[in-house]
């Protein structure tokens, strides 16, 4: 496999395995990359990139961003809350906008499931989905394989728990889907109000006792609780929250085994993780920030070396 | 079809030749670093390293790999997307003399990128060009080797191959 199979990275369901390799793969030379003197190359020289967020966003686009100038790729950057969309402009109105002024791709997130779908149907660019509402976000379940597999070598085999707000959470689906992929076994835990009914389809197993959960498996990823989307209270209260669903340090030290952990981001220290874990050596959330740029410089130059063929 | 140009004993001679040629105007090494380029130019950089030190006593002889995939000036021009291979500079190559290392020298478009991309690591005093073949009269960039082991002609449609297998190492002429 030399090339993706997708001409478009919308979501992990729409990859393969051969895909995930390739991505692997070409993220541990632009890791190199990252750790040289002068940490950029030339490849996308006269591709121009537009970022449009039309939702807050502060690592991410960092992240894509730093990726694009990275590869020498020319960069705008659109922020709903300073453009047109609060004037009532529609979202394909917005995009086709912005590709007369001859953008090659378009990084987007959005707050509406399926809006990289739908743009990538109507619009003549590769589009990047940077996170649809509570449906996907590639490249950050990319980077937390990566970042597992750079640990560990390989994914295969192990077992990782999800924690927290598992409905509204787009990091988890992707997640699902790609370390299935590749072979290992996937648990969420949660509170049985933020965990989808259905979501046993998905070959997943269900745990609602913390404990039970981080026993079982070989590293957690703590999901952030997203006030934000919660429409209703879907658990009484937060401080009951922390008392079931929080990760500290005694806890963590009590387990069976040490355990990675993950977050991705922004963390509410003292809700779902405490500081001391956090910031202790089982913590991977650093290198996660790290990795993001170099799958995301693997993800745009797959993509842009499509664009000719 | 498949034309023998350098035979195994052949090669060790050219690359004892390319080795000496360099201690005569590097020394002892002491502000010159090795680079090969990927791939083959790789394998070719250890073997001059491994003489340099067997028979010119150089112990200290840094040696990196570079690969030029990102520097290229054919990305999305290709039928295929070019896949890099792995770059190891673990050593400083600010005003160092540097020489690069490579296994043909065509068109010049690899040895220009390779150009590009050692800025990456720093701004080296110098920097020279050593190639096993030499193929005349198919550049299309100014680029010319310092050091080169044979020099070929060959026509269009005819590709310059270098096996570096261990144990079968040989450079024959195909056509394509």
């Amino acid at each position: 496999m030399d090339t993706l199979s997708v001409d478009h990275l919308l979501g992990i369901k729409y990859l393969n395995r051969d895909d995930l390799e390739l991505i692997f793969k070409t993220a541990e030379t632009f890791t190199e990359v990252l750790s040289r003197p002068i940490k950029k190359v030339p490849s996308l020289n006269g591709i121009t990139v537009a970022n449009l967020f039309f939702e807050n966003s502060t690592r991410t686009r960092t992240s894509f961003e730093l990726a694009e100038k990275r590869l020498s790729a020319d960069v705008v950057n659109f922020s709903a809350g300073v453009s047109s969309v609060s004037k009532g402009e529609t979202l394909i109105d917005t995009v086709q906008n912005i590709l007369a002024m001859k953008v090659d791709m378009v990084v987007m997130r959005h707050p509406n499931p399926g809006a990289g779908i739908f743009l990538s149907k109507n619009v003549p660019a590769q589009i990047v989905n940077a996170g649809d509402g509570a449906h996907e976000h590639p490249t950050q379940a990319l980077l937390d394989s990566y970042s597992l597999r750079r640990k560990w070598g390989s994914v295969e085999g192990k077992k990782i728990v999800i924690v927290g707000d598992i409905t509204h959470s787009r990091v988890a689906i992707s997640n699902i889907y790609a370390l299935q992929m590749q072979g290992a076994e996937v648990m969420v835990c949660g509170p049985a109000t933020l965990i989808p009914k259905h979501i046993g389809a998905l070959g997943v197993k269900v745990e609602t006792d913390l404990r039970k959960a981080l026993n079982w498996c070989d590293a957690a990823n703590m999901l952030r609780v997203q006030h934000e989307r919660q429409d209703i209270s879907y658990f009484p209260s937060k401080q009951e929250y922390v008392k079931l669903y929080g990760l500290d340090k005694t806890l963590l030290d009590s387990l069976d085994k040490k355990i990675t952990i993950l977050h991705p981001g922004p963390i509410n220290r003292g809700v779902e993780i405490t500081s001391e874990v956090a910031d202790c050596d089982q913590s991977i959330i650093l290198e996660q920030v790290e990795n993001g740029v170099a799958i995301r410089m693997a993800v745009l130059y797959l993509l842009a070396s499509k664009r000719m063929n | 079809m498949q034309k023998e140009i350098i035979s195994r004993h052949q090669l060790e001679v050219t690359l004892q030749r390319l080795a000496c040629q360099l201690v005569e105007n590097h020394r002892d090494f002491s502000s010159t670093v090795i680079v090969g380029i990927q791939r083959r130019g790789v394998v070719l950089a250890h073997k001059i390293g491994e003489i340099l030190r067997r028979d010119y006593g150089i112990e200290d002889l840094k040696i990196g790999t570079l690969d030029v995939t990102f520097f290229r000036d054919d990305f999305r021009r290709r039928e295929s997307p070019a896949h890099a291979n792995t770059t190891s500079i673990l050593f400083p190559v600010d005003n160092q003399k540097v020489v690069f290392i490579d296994d043909v020298l065509h068109t010049g478009r690899t040895q220009r990128a390779a150009l590009s991309a050692i800025n990456s690591f720093g701004r080296p005093s110098k920097i020279e060009l050593l190639v096993l073949i030499h193929r005349r009269y198919s550049r299309q960039l100014p680029i010319q080797p310092d050091y080169k082991g044979i020099q070929v002609d060959v026509a269009e449609g005819e590709k310059v191959i270098v096996d570096v297998t261990q144990g079968n190492e040989r450079v024959y002429i195909e056509e394509i």
